[in-house]
């Protein structure tokens, strides 16, 4: 592809490696003398541990170490994003299907998987929660003992946290609504399925430590092992090779703890590749059950939303409980609403626990919101796109009366969606229709430190700590240092993932790192500009306020245009010598707000579908889906449309196909990749489209906002809308499985026979 | 522990001795004895494609195919794809199309497509979409692989 600068879409940075198979992934990584570690689970969700039996697996030869609780330090160390509620290993009980008792470590993972099996651990099973209802039940066993949540209120029950944000009067507005309608929504359990399963190894290192994990977040890990083990930061170094799909799923620490405590137990690197199994042991979506009431005056206009979302979070926290919080407080959608009352809960159940995933608690709830508008729509016998355009928020709106207004032209997304599917024209026999709108606030805090270094013969060298899991940030922070400092792109090299190298970045989530880190990295090569700069002046003997260093080239008062190269070779002589920028992108966290800090922009996404289903199978087939996102500028328009288009079918997986199927015991009956299906080549729309409106309105380099999770937001919806008008069938669970379509067709039927008003 | 076995291959043109345990899979072999890992290992049982490799000219799940049975194969790993450091079409195709993201199932898919455009030197949509039905896909890049094999098929030599 032509062109590397801010717009074009040349190859991927480190591309090559990924086609000839030179990319190493943390398991790729030759460690002759590393040790091999495999965890020890139970088949079952709760548990009373009575005693571990280790002496049959340290017999064979080659077994080092079965580590369990009692070789960990008392009180056993805990650890988490938001709470310290998760156990190095399990201490006393095990919390839900997968919970680590043991890990053992032996010469070769053939080895430490033979002797994982003949670790006997006595145990009792007990009653266990993995449902909201089950939770939530007068009777049901606590998730988490009362100690771990000293001043807690709510800390007698599996009640996590409530989440309320709102505004204007709900009640009064309902008592002037026209029209009012309710719905009561499910959305499954499903996990993020990245290629890559987990991965993490540590060693000691001289006097430190090194640890090696598949995470996202490489600086908060190394701050977690540093207070665990009780070492200064400096002698944590924590190496993240580019995770194989990250999703949101390795954000966080997982098994990292125990692997480090093995290691300096036996004074060897260790390491721990899990498999897919249990990589979906480790990490999982939220669950979400939700009512949403929304009124409506004669014309359409939203008067009021009414909305409280169960999100069934697992048996620790992780960061599940920001991801309600921050989930549900847009769940109000794009529109400008007089009263809006949300109550968003988190729930703990003895099920893995559920983390970050790509939408982070928007989905979830977007799916009953604007399914429920849908609703309104057809009570009051209005067209979906107009009732969506009649209350949408324009730019500078403060739809949420308290929070950063409407940032973009919201309108011009939809009415490009509605005017690429044909929205209005006659729909082919069989066929339906569905829109849907979506929003998701931007990072609420963060800050993002990079250098770059420009060299003397002209090439740089980038130093950021963002993670590229496949979104391409690499590609991105280069196409930016290439159009400031002038450098081709094959003359830059980004250097990520190595926390002794690299400077400190708060994390890689929630589609921040192109406005986050690029607006730092930006930064640092403005930086160099100004050394530039002082050294042409210095050189060409003129005022330093007349150089002007634009798109890579130095501008002298007399209209000379030299490279950088042309400046620093003189200006450095025969020393030699380098440029350095440092950067440094903040957003403060705002302690009045009700997030912590307002967004830094909004993920906008309209999508429309156009579906039809086999009404004999149940079997959903997409014809047509539109995805349309606000990204402000494309700074690499390809990677753009890879990333809302993995997007929209990540979206049709929960939408059509994915979730944990539980037994009466808690156990995952679907664990792996037989019996948990992910879309695959077979099961694409007919036609993806997808598209960007560019205005330039986002707060990073160039106008850009984040982007790679819009897209996933509206599918569950439009397609519902659209299996609806398609077959009469109105679903509020998903996914939208063959069975369950099928039976909804034949339920509608029925009712339709019975002379009953369509449900 | 039973003995190993020794077996012979021809991995990217050459000869490889090696000794192997008689329970180790292919993928086994080539990513721990033989240092190729480009072939990856992810569900093990034959359902996402991240350890594809061709073996005698068709493509195989190699964690489902024991070393031993590969013996006397010849097998072509995506590391053999590139002929002295220069890309083949088909590699240039996926990354002028953007058909890598995250990049862990791409070796995979590269050897699918290898094999889809040996036997379908013009591919049909419908020929396309089942042949890489194999290798998932979590990024979804797949209109992009799609549009790489087109484009690969449409210039003649991969």
């Amino acid at each position: 592809m032509t062109g590397s600068r801010v717009g074009d879409s040349p190859n991927r940075v480190g591309g090559i490696d990924r086609v000839t198979g030179a990319q190493q992934y943390l398991a790729d990584l030759p460690v002759a003398d590393a040790l091999h570690a495999k965890l020890v689970t139970l088949d079952c969700a709760r548990a009373r541990i009575l005693g571990i039996d280790a002496s049959e697996a340290l017999a064979l030869p080659g077994v080092h170490l079965v580590m369990t609780a009692d070789d960990l330090p008392t009180p056993m160390p805990r650890y988490g994003p938001q709470n310290q509620d998760r156990p190095v290993l399990a201490v006393g009980e095990t919390k839900y299907h997968g919970d680590p008792v043991a890990l053992v470590v032996a010469d070769t993972r053939e080895l430490a998987e033979a002797a994982a099996r003949l670790v006997r651990v006595e145990h009792e099973e007990l009653p266990a929660v993995f449902t909201v209802a089950g939770a939530l039940a007068p009777d049901a066993p606590l998730v988490q003992d009362p100690s771990l949540r000293p001043g807690d209120r709510l800390a007698g029950g599996n009640v996590l946290t409530e989440h309320r944000v709102g505004w204007g009067d709900v009640d009064a507005e309902a008592a002037r609504a026209h029209v009012i309608v309710e719905g009561r929504y499910t959305f499954p359990m499903v996990t993020h399925f990245a290629i890559e399963p987990h991965a993490f190894m540590a060693a000691p290192d001289g006097d430190g430590l090194a640890v090696w994990s598949t995470i996202q977040h490489p600086n908060w890990l190394q701050k977690l092992i540093a207070g665990l083990v009780r070492m200064p930061l400096s002698k944590v170094r924590v190496y993240a090779p580019d995770p194989g799909g990250g999703f949101g799923g390795k954000q966080h620490t997982k098994h990292e703890p125990a692997v480090v405590f093995a290691a300096l137990k036996v004074g060897r690197a260790v390491r721990l590749v899990l498999t897919l199994e249990e990589s979906f042991q480790a990490a999982r979506r939220t669950a979400c059950e939700s009512r949403v009431r929304t009124g409506f005056d004669r014309d359409g206009r939203i008067l009021f939303q009414d909305i409280e979302a169960d999100y069934l979070i697992g048996a620790y926290a992780d960061i599940a409980d920001r991801v309600v919080g921050k989930g549900s407080y847009p769940a109000a959608g794009p529109y400008t609403i007089p009263a809006v009352r949300i109550l968003a809960r988190s729930i703990l159940s003895h099920t893995v626990p559920s983390t970050a995933f790509r939408g982070f608690g928007n989905p979830q709830i977007n799916w009953a919101v604007e399914s429920t508008l849908d609703e309104g729509a057809k009570a009051l016998g209005m067209d979906r796109l107009q009732i969506r355009l009649r209350n949408l928020a324009r730019k500078g709106d403060r739809f949420i009366p308290f929070d950063t207004p409407c940032d973009g032209d919201w309108e011009q997304t939809v009415r490009l969606a509605a005017e690429r599917i044909g929205w209005g024209t006659p729909l082919p026999a069989g066929r339906g229709r569905g829109i849907a709108l979506g929003i998701k606030s931007g990072p609420t805090t963060g800050l993002s430190y990079s250098i770059v270094r420009l060299l003397v013969d002209g090439s740089v060298v980038v130093y950021a700590g963002t993670s590229d899991m496949g979104q391409g940030a690499r590609t991105v922070l280069a196409q930016i240092a290439s159009q400031e400092l002038g450098a081709p792109l094959d003359w830059v090299t980004v250097v990520m993932g190595d926390t002794a190298v690299v400077p400190y970045d708060q994390q890689t989530s929630a589609s921040r790192s192109t406005v986050l880190m690029g607006n730092s990295v930006l930064a640092a090569c403005r930086d160099i500009q100004g050394k530039l700069r002082t050294m042409a002046a210095r050189l060409h003997a003129v005022d330093e306020a007349d150089v002007v260093v634009d798109a890579g080239l130095v501008r002298l008062p007399d209209g000379r245009r030299l490279t950088p190269v042309e400046v620093l070779k003189p200006g450095f002589g025969k020393l030699g010598g380098e440029l350095t920028g440092l950067g440094e992108a903040r957003k403060d966290a705002d302690p009045g707000h009700p997030l912590g800090g307002a967004p830094a922009f909004f993920e906008f996404n309209c999508t429309v579908i156009e579906a039809e289903v086999d009404r004999e199978t149940g079997d959903v087939t997409i014809d047509r889906h539109i995805t349309v996102s606000d990204v402000g500028k494309a700074i690499n328009p390809l990677q753009v449309r890879m990333q809302d288009e993995g997007a929209a079918i990540m979206g049709l997986g929960h939408t059509l196909m994915e979730h944990y199927i539980f037994d009466e015991r808690g156990r995952i009956r679907n664990l792996g990749a037989i019996d948990y299906r992910i879309p695959t080549s077979m099961d694409l729309p007919r036609e993806l489209h997808s598209e960007a409106v560019e205005n330039a309105d986002g707060p990073g380099p160039y106008g850009a906002k984040g982007m790679s999770e819009g897209a996933l937001l509206c599918v569950a919806p439009a397609v519902a809308a659209a299996v609806r008008e398609a077959t009469g069938a109105q679903i509020r669970d998903l996914p939208l499985t063959p069975e369950r379509v099928w039976r909804a067709i034949n339920e509608a039927a029925d009712a339709a026979e019975r002379g009953e008003a369509g449900s | 522990m039973i003995a190993n076995v020794p077996i012979e291959v021809t991995v990217n043109g050459a000869r490889r001795a090696v000794d192997v345990a008689p329970n180790h899979t292919l993928l086994d072999v080539l990513r721990d004895d033989l240092a190729l890992t480009g072939a990856k290992e992810c569900c093990l049982v034959g359902e996402c494609g991240a350890c594809t490799v061709i073996v005698d000219g068709r493509t195989v799940d190699s964690c489902l195919v024991l070393a031993v049975e590969a013996d006397g194969s010849e097998i072509l790993t995506v590391e053999g794809l590139a002929d002295r450091g220069v890309l083949s079409p088909l590699q240039i195709a996926f990354l002028d199309e953007g058909a890598v993201q995250c990049g862990f199932c791409i070796p995979g898919q590269l050897l699918s497509a290898h094999v889809l455009l040996e036997e379908h030197p013009h591919p049909t949509q419908a020929e396309i979409e089942e042949g890489m039905a194999g290798n998932l896909c979590r990024c979804a890049c797949y209109e992009q692989i799609f549009d790489a094999i087109r484009t690969t098929a449409d210039g003649g030599d991969r």
